[in-house]
C-alpha cells in the first residue's frame, strides 16, 4: 500500500492505462485533424472521431451519435446547454428551474441570465438533498423552457429522480438537462428512458482524461436546438466551434467503454468498500451523521460529520489521505458548503463533514488504514475540543449563548 | 492550505491541551467562538501570587490555525503576570505563526479568548471583595461579560 491513499474521486480520477495505451497513437503517429478531409491523416483521425461518438452515445443510451457534441469539459457542457437553450428559446418564454445544490457551472450561469433578463426558480431540496419531482412539476409555467437538475450531486452523492423529472417535463413540453458528471458509470442513466434532452459527461471523472467532456443534444422528438456559443469554424454541427481533441476523445470513449463492459461490477465492488468503511466508522465513534441519502447515493460517497471536530483539522490530521470538507476554514469565503446548508444541515456540522471518495483503485487495504487513522485522529481532536467536552458533561450546545464572531 | 512549520508543529504537538476547574478562585476562563463559525476556543490561567499567572490550558474546535493560535497563546501567558498578558495582540501571534491572511481570524480569536479569561478571573476577585464585605461600591458590580 502506498500513501497517500486518494480518497476524492468526487474530485477527479487517474487515467486508466487501458485509456492513455488508447489515446498515445493519436499524438504523433496518428495527430491528423479530424476537419481535414483531403488526406489521410485527417480521415484517420475522423473516423477514430466517429467511433468515439458511437462509443458515448451508447454509454448514456442515446440512440445517434450525432447526439454526441465533444466540449472541453462539464463546465462547458453547462454552460452551452443552458445558454444555448436560453438564448434559442427566449421566444417561446425566459423561465428556467434548477435546484439549489446544482453545480456552480449550473448555478452560476443562471445566475448570468437572470441579470440578462430571465428569471430562474431555484427548487429545495429535502434533507437528503433530494429533489421533489412534484417541486418540478409545480413549477413549470407557460414561460419555462428548460429544467435542469443534475444526476447525482458531487459532494452528498445523492441521486436525482431523474426518470420522475422526465416524465413530468415531457409532458409539459419543456426541454430537461441533466449534469450526469458524477453518476454516468456509476449509476443507471440512460437519456432515451429517462427522457433527458440535454446531458452534461466529463471525461475525467471516469478514468479518461481531463480537458474533454461531452454534451448531449437530443436530435428527434423533440429535436433541440440551441445558440452556438462560440463562433468559429462550425464544428461539431455548428453547435460547439474548435479544432477536436482528438487523443482526448479516444481516451474519453475508452474510458466510457470500459465502464459499458465493467461499470456494474465496479459500482458493487466500490459499494462494499464504502459499506466497510462506513460500518468500521459507525461501529466505533459516537456522534456521526451520514450526510445525502442513505440508499438513494452513489456508490463510491461518503459524506459524514464528525460532531465536535472541525473539518480542516481533520484533514490536517489525516494529512496521508486525500479528502474533502465542507468546512468554510479550507476555502477563501469562510461560508461553509452551501450543499450542506440547502439540505438543513446546522453550520456546525457543516464545517465538520469530510467527504470520502472512493474508487476504481481503491483497496480493502487503504479503507481498514483509512478508517483505523480516521478513528484515532477523531478521538485525538474530540479530546482537544471544548465542545466534546460539553456535549460528555450533557450541557446541550444549542441553549450556550456563543459570542459570535 | 499552506501552513508555516510552527503552525504544523502546534497542531502536530499542542502544548497544555486540558481542563483547569472553572470554579477554582484562581482560575480564569475565556469561552470565545460559535461552533456555526467553525471555531470555539476555551483558554483558562490559573493565577498565583503577584498576579502571576501559572498554568495555562486550552481546548479548541476549530481548524489548524485555530489549534495552534490557542497552543501558542497558553505557552505565552504562563509566567507572565496578567496586566503583562493583557498586552498580547493577535499581530504578534499571527506574525510569530506566519498565518496566511484568511487566517488571521484564530489569532483575533485566541487574543479575545485571553481577555475574556483575564476578565472572568478579575471579575470572581472582585466578586469575592465584596462577599468580604468590604465596602462594595455600587459601581464594582463584576463584569465579565
Amino acid at each position: 500500500m502506498h500513501l497517500p491513499i486518494y480518497m476524492d474521486y468526487h474530485a477527479t480520477t487517474p487515467v486508466d492505462q487501458r485509456v492513455l495505451d488508447a489515446m498515445l497513437p493519436y499524438f504523433n503517429g496518428k495527430f491528423g485533424n479530424a476537419a481535414s478531409r483531403s488526406h489521410v491523416f485527417g480521415w484517420t483521425a475522423e473516423e477514430a472521431v466517429g467511433h468515439a461518438r458511437e462509443t458515448l452515445a451508447r454509454f448514456i443510451g442515446a440512440s445517434n451519435p450525432k447526439e454526441i457534441v465533444f466540449t472541453s469539459g462539464a463546465t462547458e457542457s453547462d454552460n452551452i446547454a443552458i445558454k444555448g437553450v436560453a438564448e434559442f428559446y427566449k421566444d417561446k418564454g425566459n423561465h428556467i428551474i434548477t435546484s439549489v445544490i446544482e453545480h456552480k457551472a449550473v448555478l452560476d450561469t443562471c445566475k448570468r441570465l437572470e441579470k440578462q433578463g430571465y428569471e430562474v426558480t431555484y427548487l429545495k431540496v429535502d434533507k437528503y438533498g433530494m429533489v421533489d419531482p412534484d417541486d418540478v412539476a409545480r413549477a413549470i409555467t407557460d414561460k419555462t423552457i428548460l429544467v435542469s437538475i443534475m444526476l447525482a450531486n458531487n459532494e452528498v452523492g445523492t441521486v436525482q429522480p431523474i426518470a420522475e423529472i422526465g416524465k413530468i417535463t415531457k409532458s409539459k413540453g419543456v426541454l430537461l438537462h441533466s449534469d450526469a458528471v458524477q453518476g454516468v458509470g456509476k449509476v443507471p442513466f440512460n437519456v432515451e428512458q429517462m427522457g433527458v434532452d440535454l446531458a452534461s459527461v466529463t471525461a475525467h471523472k471516469i478514468y479518461g482524461p481531463k480537458g474533454i467532456g461531452c454534451l448531449y443534444v437530443r436530435r428527434s422528438k423533440p429535436r433541440v436546438r440551441i445558440t452556438a456559443q462560440m463562433d468559429g469554424g462550425g464544428h461539431e454541427f455548428g453547435m460547439r466551434s474548435g479544432t477536436l481533441n482528438v487523443p482526448g476523445i479516444v481516451g474519453f470513449a475508452r474510458a466510457a467503454e470500459i465502464l459499458i463492459e465493467e461499470g456494474e461490477a465496479e459500482s458493487a465492488r466500490i459499494l462494499s468498500l464504502r459499506e466497510r468503511l462506513r460500518n468500521r466508522l459507525w461501529k466505533e465513534l459516537d456522534a456521526i451523521q451520514l450526510n445525502g441519502s442513505p440508499d438513494r447515493r452513489l456508490p463510491g460517497n461518503l459524506n459524514v460529520s464528525f460532531s465536535f471536530v472541525e473539518g480542516e483539522a481533520m484533514m490536517m490530521a489525516i494529512k496521508d489521505v486525500a479528502v474533502s470538507s465542507g468546512s468554510a476554514c479550507t476555502s477563501a469565503s469562510l461560508e461553509p458548503s452551501y450543499v450542506l446548508h440547502a439540505m438543513g444541515i446546522g453550520d456546525d456540522l457543516a464545517h465538520s463533514s469530510i467527504r470520502f471518495g472512493l474508487g476504481r483503485f481503491t483497496t480493502e487495504e487503504e479503507v481498514d488504514y483509512v478508517a483505523d487513522l480516521v478513528i484515532r485522529k477523531v478521538n485525538k481532536l474530540r479530546d482537544m475540543s471544548p465542545l466534546y467536552e460539553m456535549h460528555k458533561e450533557g450541557i446541550d450546545l444549542n441553549s450556550v449563548q456563543w459570542a459570535a464572531h | 492550505m499552506a501552513y508555516s512549520d510552527k503552525v504544523i508543529e502546534h497542531y502536530e504537538n499542542p502544548q497544555n491541551v486540558g481542563t483547569l476547574d472553572k470554579n477554582d478562585e484562581h482560575v480564569g476562563t475565556g469561552l470565545v467562538g460559535a461552533p456555526a463559525c467553525g471555531d470555539v476556543m476555551r483558554l483558562q490561567i490559573k493565577v498565583g501570587e503577584g498576579g502571576v499567572i501559572e498554568d495555562a490550558k486550552f481546548k479548541t474546535f476549530g481548524c489548524g490555525s485555530a489549534i495552534a493560535s490557542s497552543s501558542l497563546a497558553t505557552e505565552w501567558l504562563k509566567g507572565k503576570t496578567i496586566d503583562e498578558a493583557e498586552t498580547i495582540k493577535n499581530s504578534m501571534i499571527a506574525e510569530e505563526l506566519h498565518l496566511p491572511p484568511v487566517k488571521i481570524h484564530c489569532s483575533v480569536l485566541a487574543e479575545d479568548a485571553i481577555k475574556s479569561a483575564i476578565a472572568d478571573f478579575r471579575a470572581k476577585q472582585q466578586a469575592k471583595k465584596e462577599l468580604a464585605g468590604a465596602a462594595p461600591s455600587a459601581t464594582a458590580t463584576a463584569s465579565a461579560e
